[in-house]
């Protein structure tokens, strides 16, 4: 039952549009990238410096000084450019990026989002996550709908913010949703997934207007 | 104005006890290698380092680390350390983590003598604690401060005698800031040339930023993660 880590970047894949610059988050958000459509050209951004990031490197390009943000090697493609950190947050706080994709432990009907830090547990850092969801745009979510039965999908975020009222949309192993005034409005649902099942593992308020369709993948 | 210094050791003469230092790279991309290794094995302890990360556990900053010659880190992503971790739950080493946008800015503007501007990252979040708030165009800010350091430690792909630099690829990250953000600044590069030889208009780093220069050895150049694809 619902989409595995692959399917749900191709879904989000499909909110891309011709012209686009793209940040990718670390994780689900990074797969969106094998998933562009092929009549449409996107540039993608990574906050360490580079603008237009190509496939990862055959064994014998691999370059150390060629990273994305999650420090895997990488490549750049034609018309790629390199900046220093300053440069690239200009271009994020500048609202130059069109659209940011990261993952979540949390978000709130608010569109509030936490991505950071699971208090006593594991504090990596906000690293470029807090610059981009304050700037950005547009910013499309990629996160599991719960984990072990505990839903993610909130009426107010539990664990330390990330950034308020900013989430536009988010796809899920279960749903596609966008954060509205009156909360999150139901738009697609994951094939063989019931209404029902996504009411129950939606702790936030649901609006649920007519026929729900499916995905199409 | 010839600013070369013969290696890491004559490099930094003057760093001692409490001082706070800037160092390059994001990840390990780019880090002043050879600096950090010195400084390891000198008996400086209770710095101040500014960086966007602190290492892995056994290379660049987390040989500081080790040793316990840091009381307080300035960063914005630490995830890839475990004895950072621990030193930071034990209250060890005390941590202040910045949005990377704003980290990035802050060096910059203390470099470029702004003291202080507005931004909208960290709104509503823990960042903003004790912070200035004020809306401007209908959207609200937090006043960050301007970062500066007694050394900034950098490194590049390239530099001549008057201390201009040139990076490679996604290497200039933090060091182009950082650079004009020390009140001494030492930079480390893999290859030093006489003024004259680097192409004027292919600058990253006036030289004007830089007061120390050194062709380092022995460059490791450690990656992270080493991702890639089939050859086609």
């Amino acid at each position: 039952m619902g989409l595995d880590k692959n399917q749900i970047a191709k879904r989000i894949a499909q909110e891309l549009k011709d012209g686009y610059y793209v940040n990718l988050g670390i994780g689900i958000p990074t797969l969106v990238a094998n998933y562009v459509p092929e009549n449409i050209e996107v540039t993608l951004q990574s906050e360490n410096g580079l603008l237009g990031i190509g496939p990862f490197p055959t064994p014998d390009k691999v370059e150390a000084d060629l990273i994305n943000a999650g420090k895997q090697t990488v490549t750049f493609v034609d018309g790629a450019s390199f900046f220093d950190s300053a440069t690239s947050f200009a271009m994020i706080r500048g609202g130059h990026v069109d659209l940011t994709i990261l993952g979540a432990f949390e978000v709130s009907e608010e569109g509030d989002i936490a991505s950071w830090k699971v208090p006593g547990k594991l504090v990596k850092g906000m690293g470029g996550a807090m610059d981009l969801v304050a700037s950005a745009k547009n910013i499309i979510v990629a996160m599991q709908h719960s984990n072990k039965g505990q839903s993610k999908i909130l009426k107010k975020c539990t664990l330390p913010l990330t950034g308020v009222k900013c989430v536009k949309r988010i796809v899920t192993d279960l749903a596609v949703m966008d954060v509205t005034p009156n909360g999150f409005k139901l738009l697609e649902r994951a094939p063989g997934v019931t209404v029902e099942e996504i009411i129950a593992a939606t702790e936030g308020k649901l609006i649920i207007e007519g026929e729900i369709p499916e995905m199409k993948l | 104005m010839n600013k070369v210094v013969k290696n890491a050791e004559e490099a930094i003469k003057g760093i001692t006890d409490n001082m706070t230092v800037m160092f390059g790279g994001f990840g390990l991309c780019g880090i002043p290698e050879n600096v950090i290794r010195v400084l390891a094995k000198t008996q400086i302890k209770g710095l101040v380092c500014i960086s966007n990360n602190c290492g892995v556990d056994d290379f660049g900053l987390g040989f500081l680390l080790n040793n316990k010659q840091i009381r307080k880190m300035v960063a914005s992503y630490v995830g890839e350390n475990a004895e950072f971790e621990r030193q930071m739950l034990s209250g060890e080493l005390e941590v202040e983590l910045n949005p990377q946008g704003t980290l990035a800015e802050r060096i910059r503007a203390g470099g470029a003598g702004i003291p202080a501007f507005y931004v909208p990252a960290g709104y509503g979040t823990e960042v903003a604690i004790g912070k200035e708030e004020r809306e401007f165009n209908g959207k609200m800010h937090i006043l960050e401060h301007a970062l500066t350091a007694d050394f900034a430690v950098v490194k590049a792909w390239k530099g001549d005698t008057n201390g201009n630099l040139i990076y490679k690829y996604t290497a200039s990250n933090f060091n182009n800031m950082m650079a004009m953000a020390g009140k001494i600044t030492i930079a480390e590069v893999e290859e030093l040339v006489p003024a004259g030889q680097l192409d004027p208009n292919f600058i990253h780093t006036p030289g004007i930023f830089v007061q120390r220069i050194f062709q380092g050895v022995n460059y490791e150049k450690r990656i992270e993660q080493v991702t890639t694809s089939n050859p086609k």
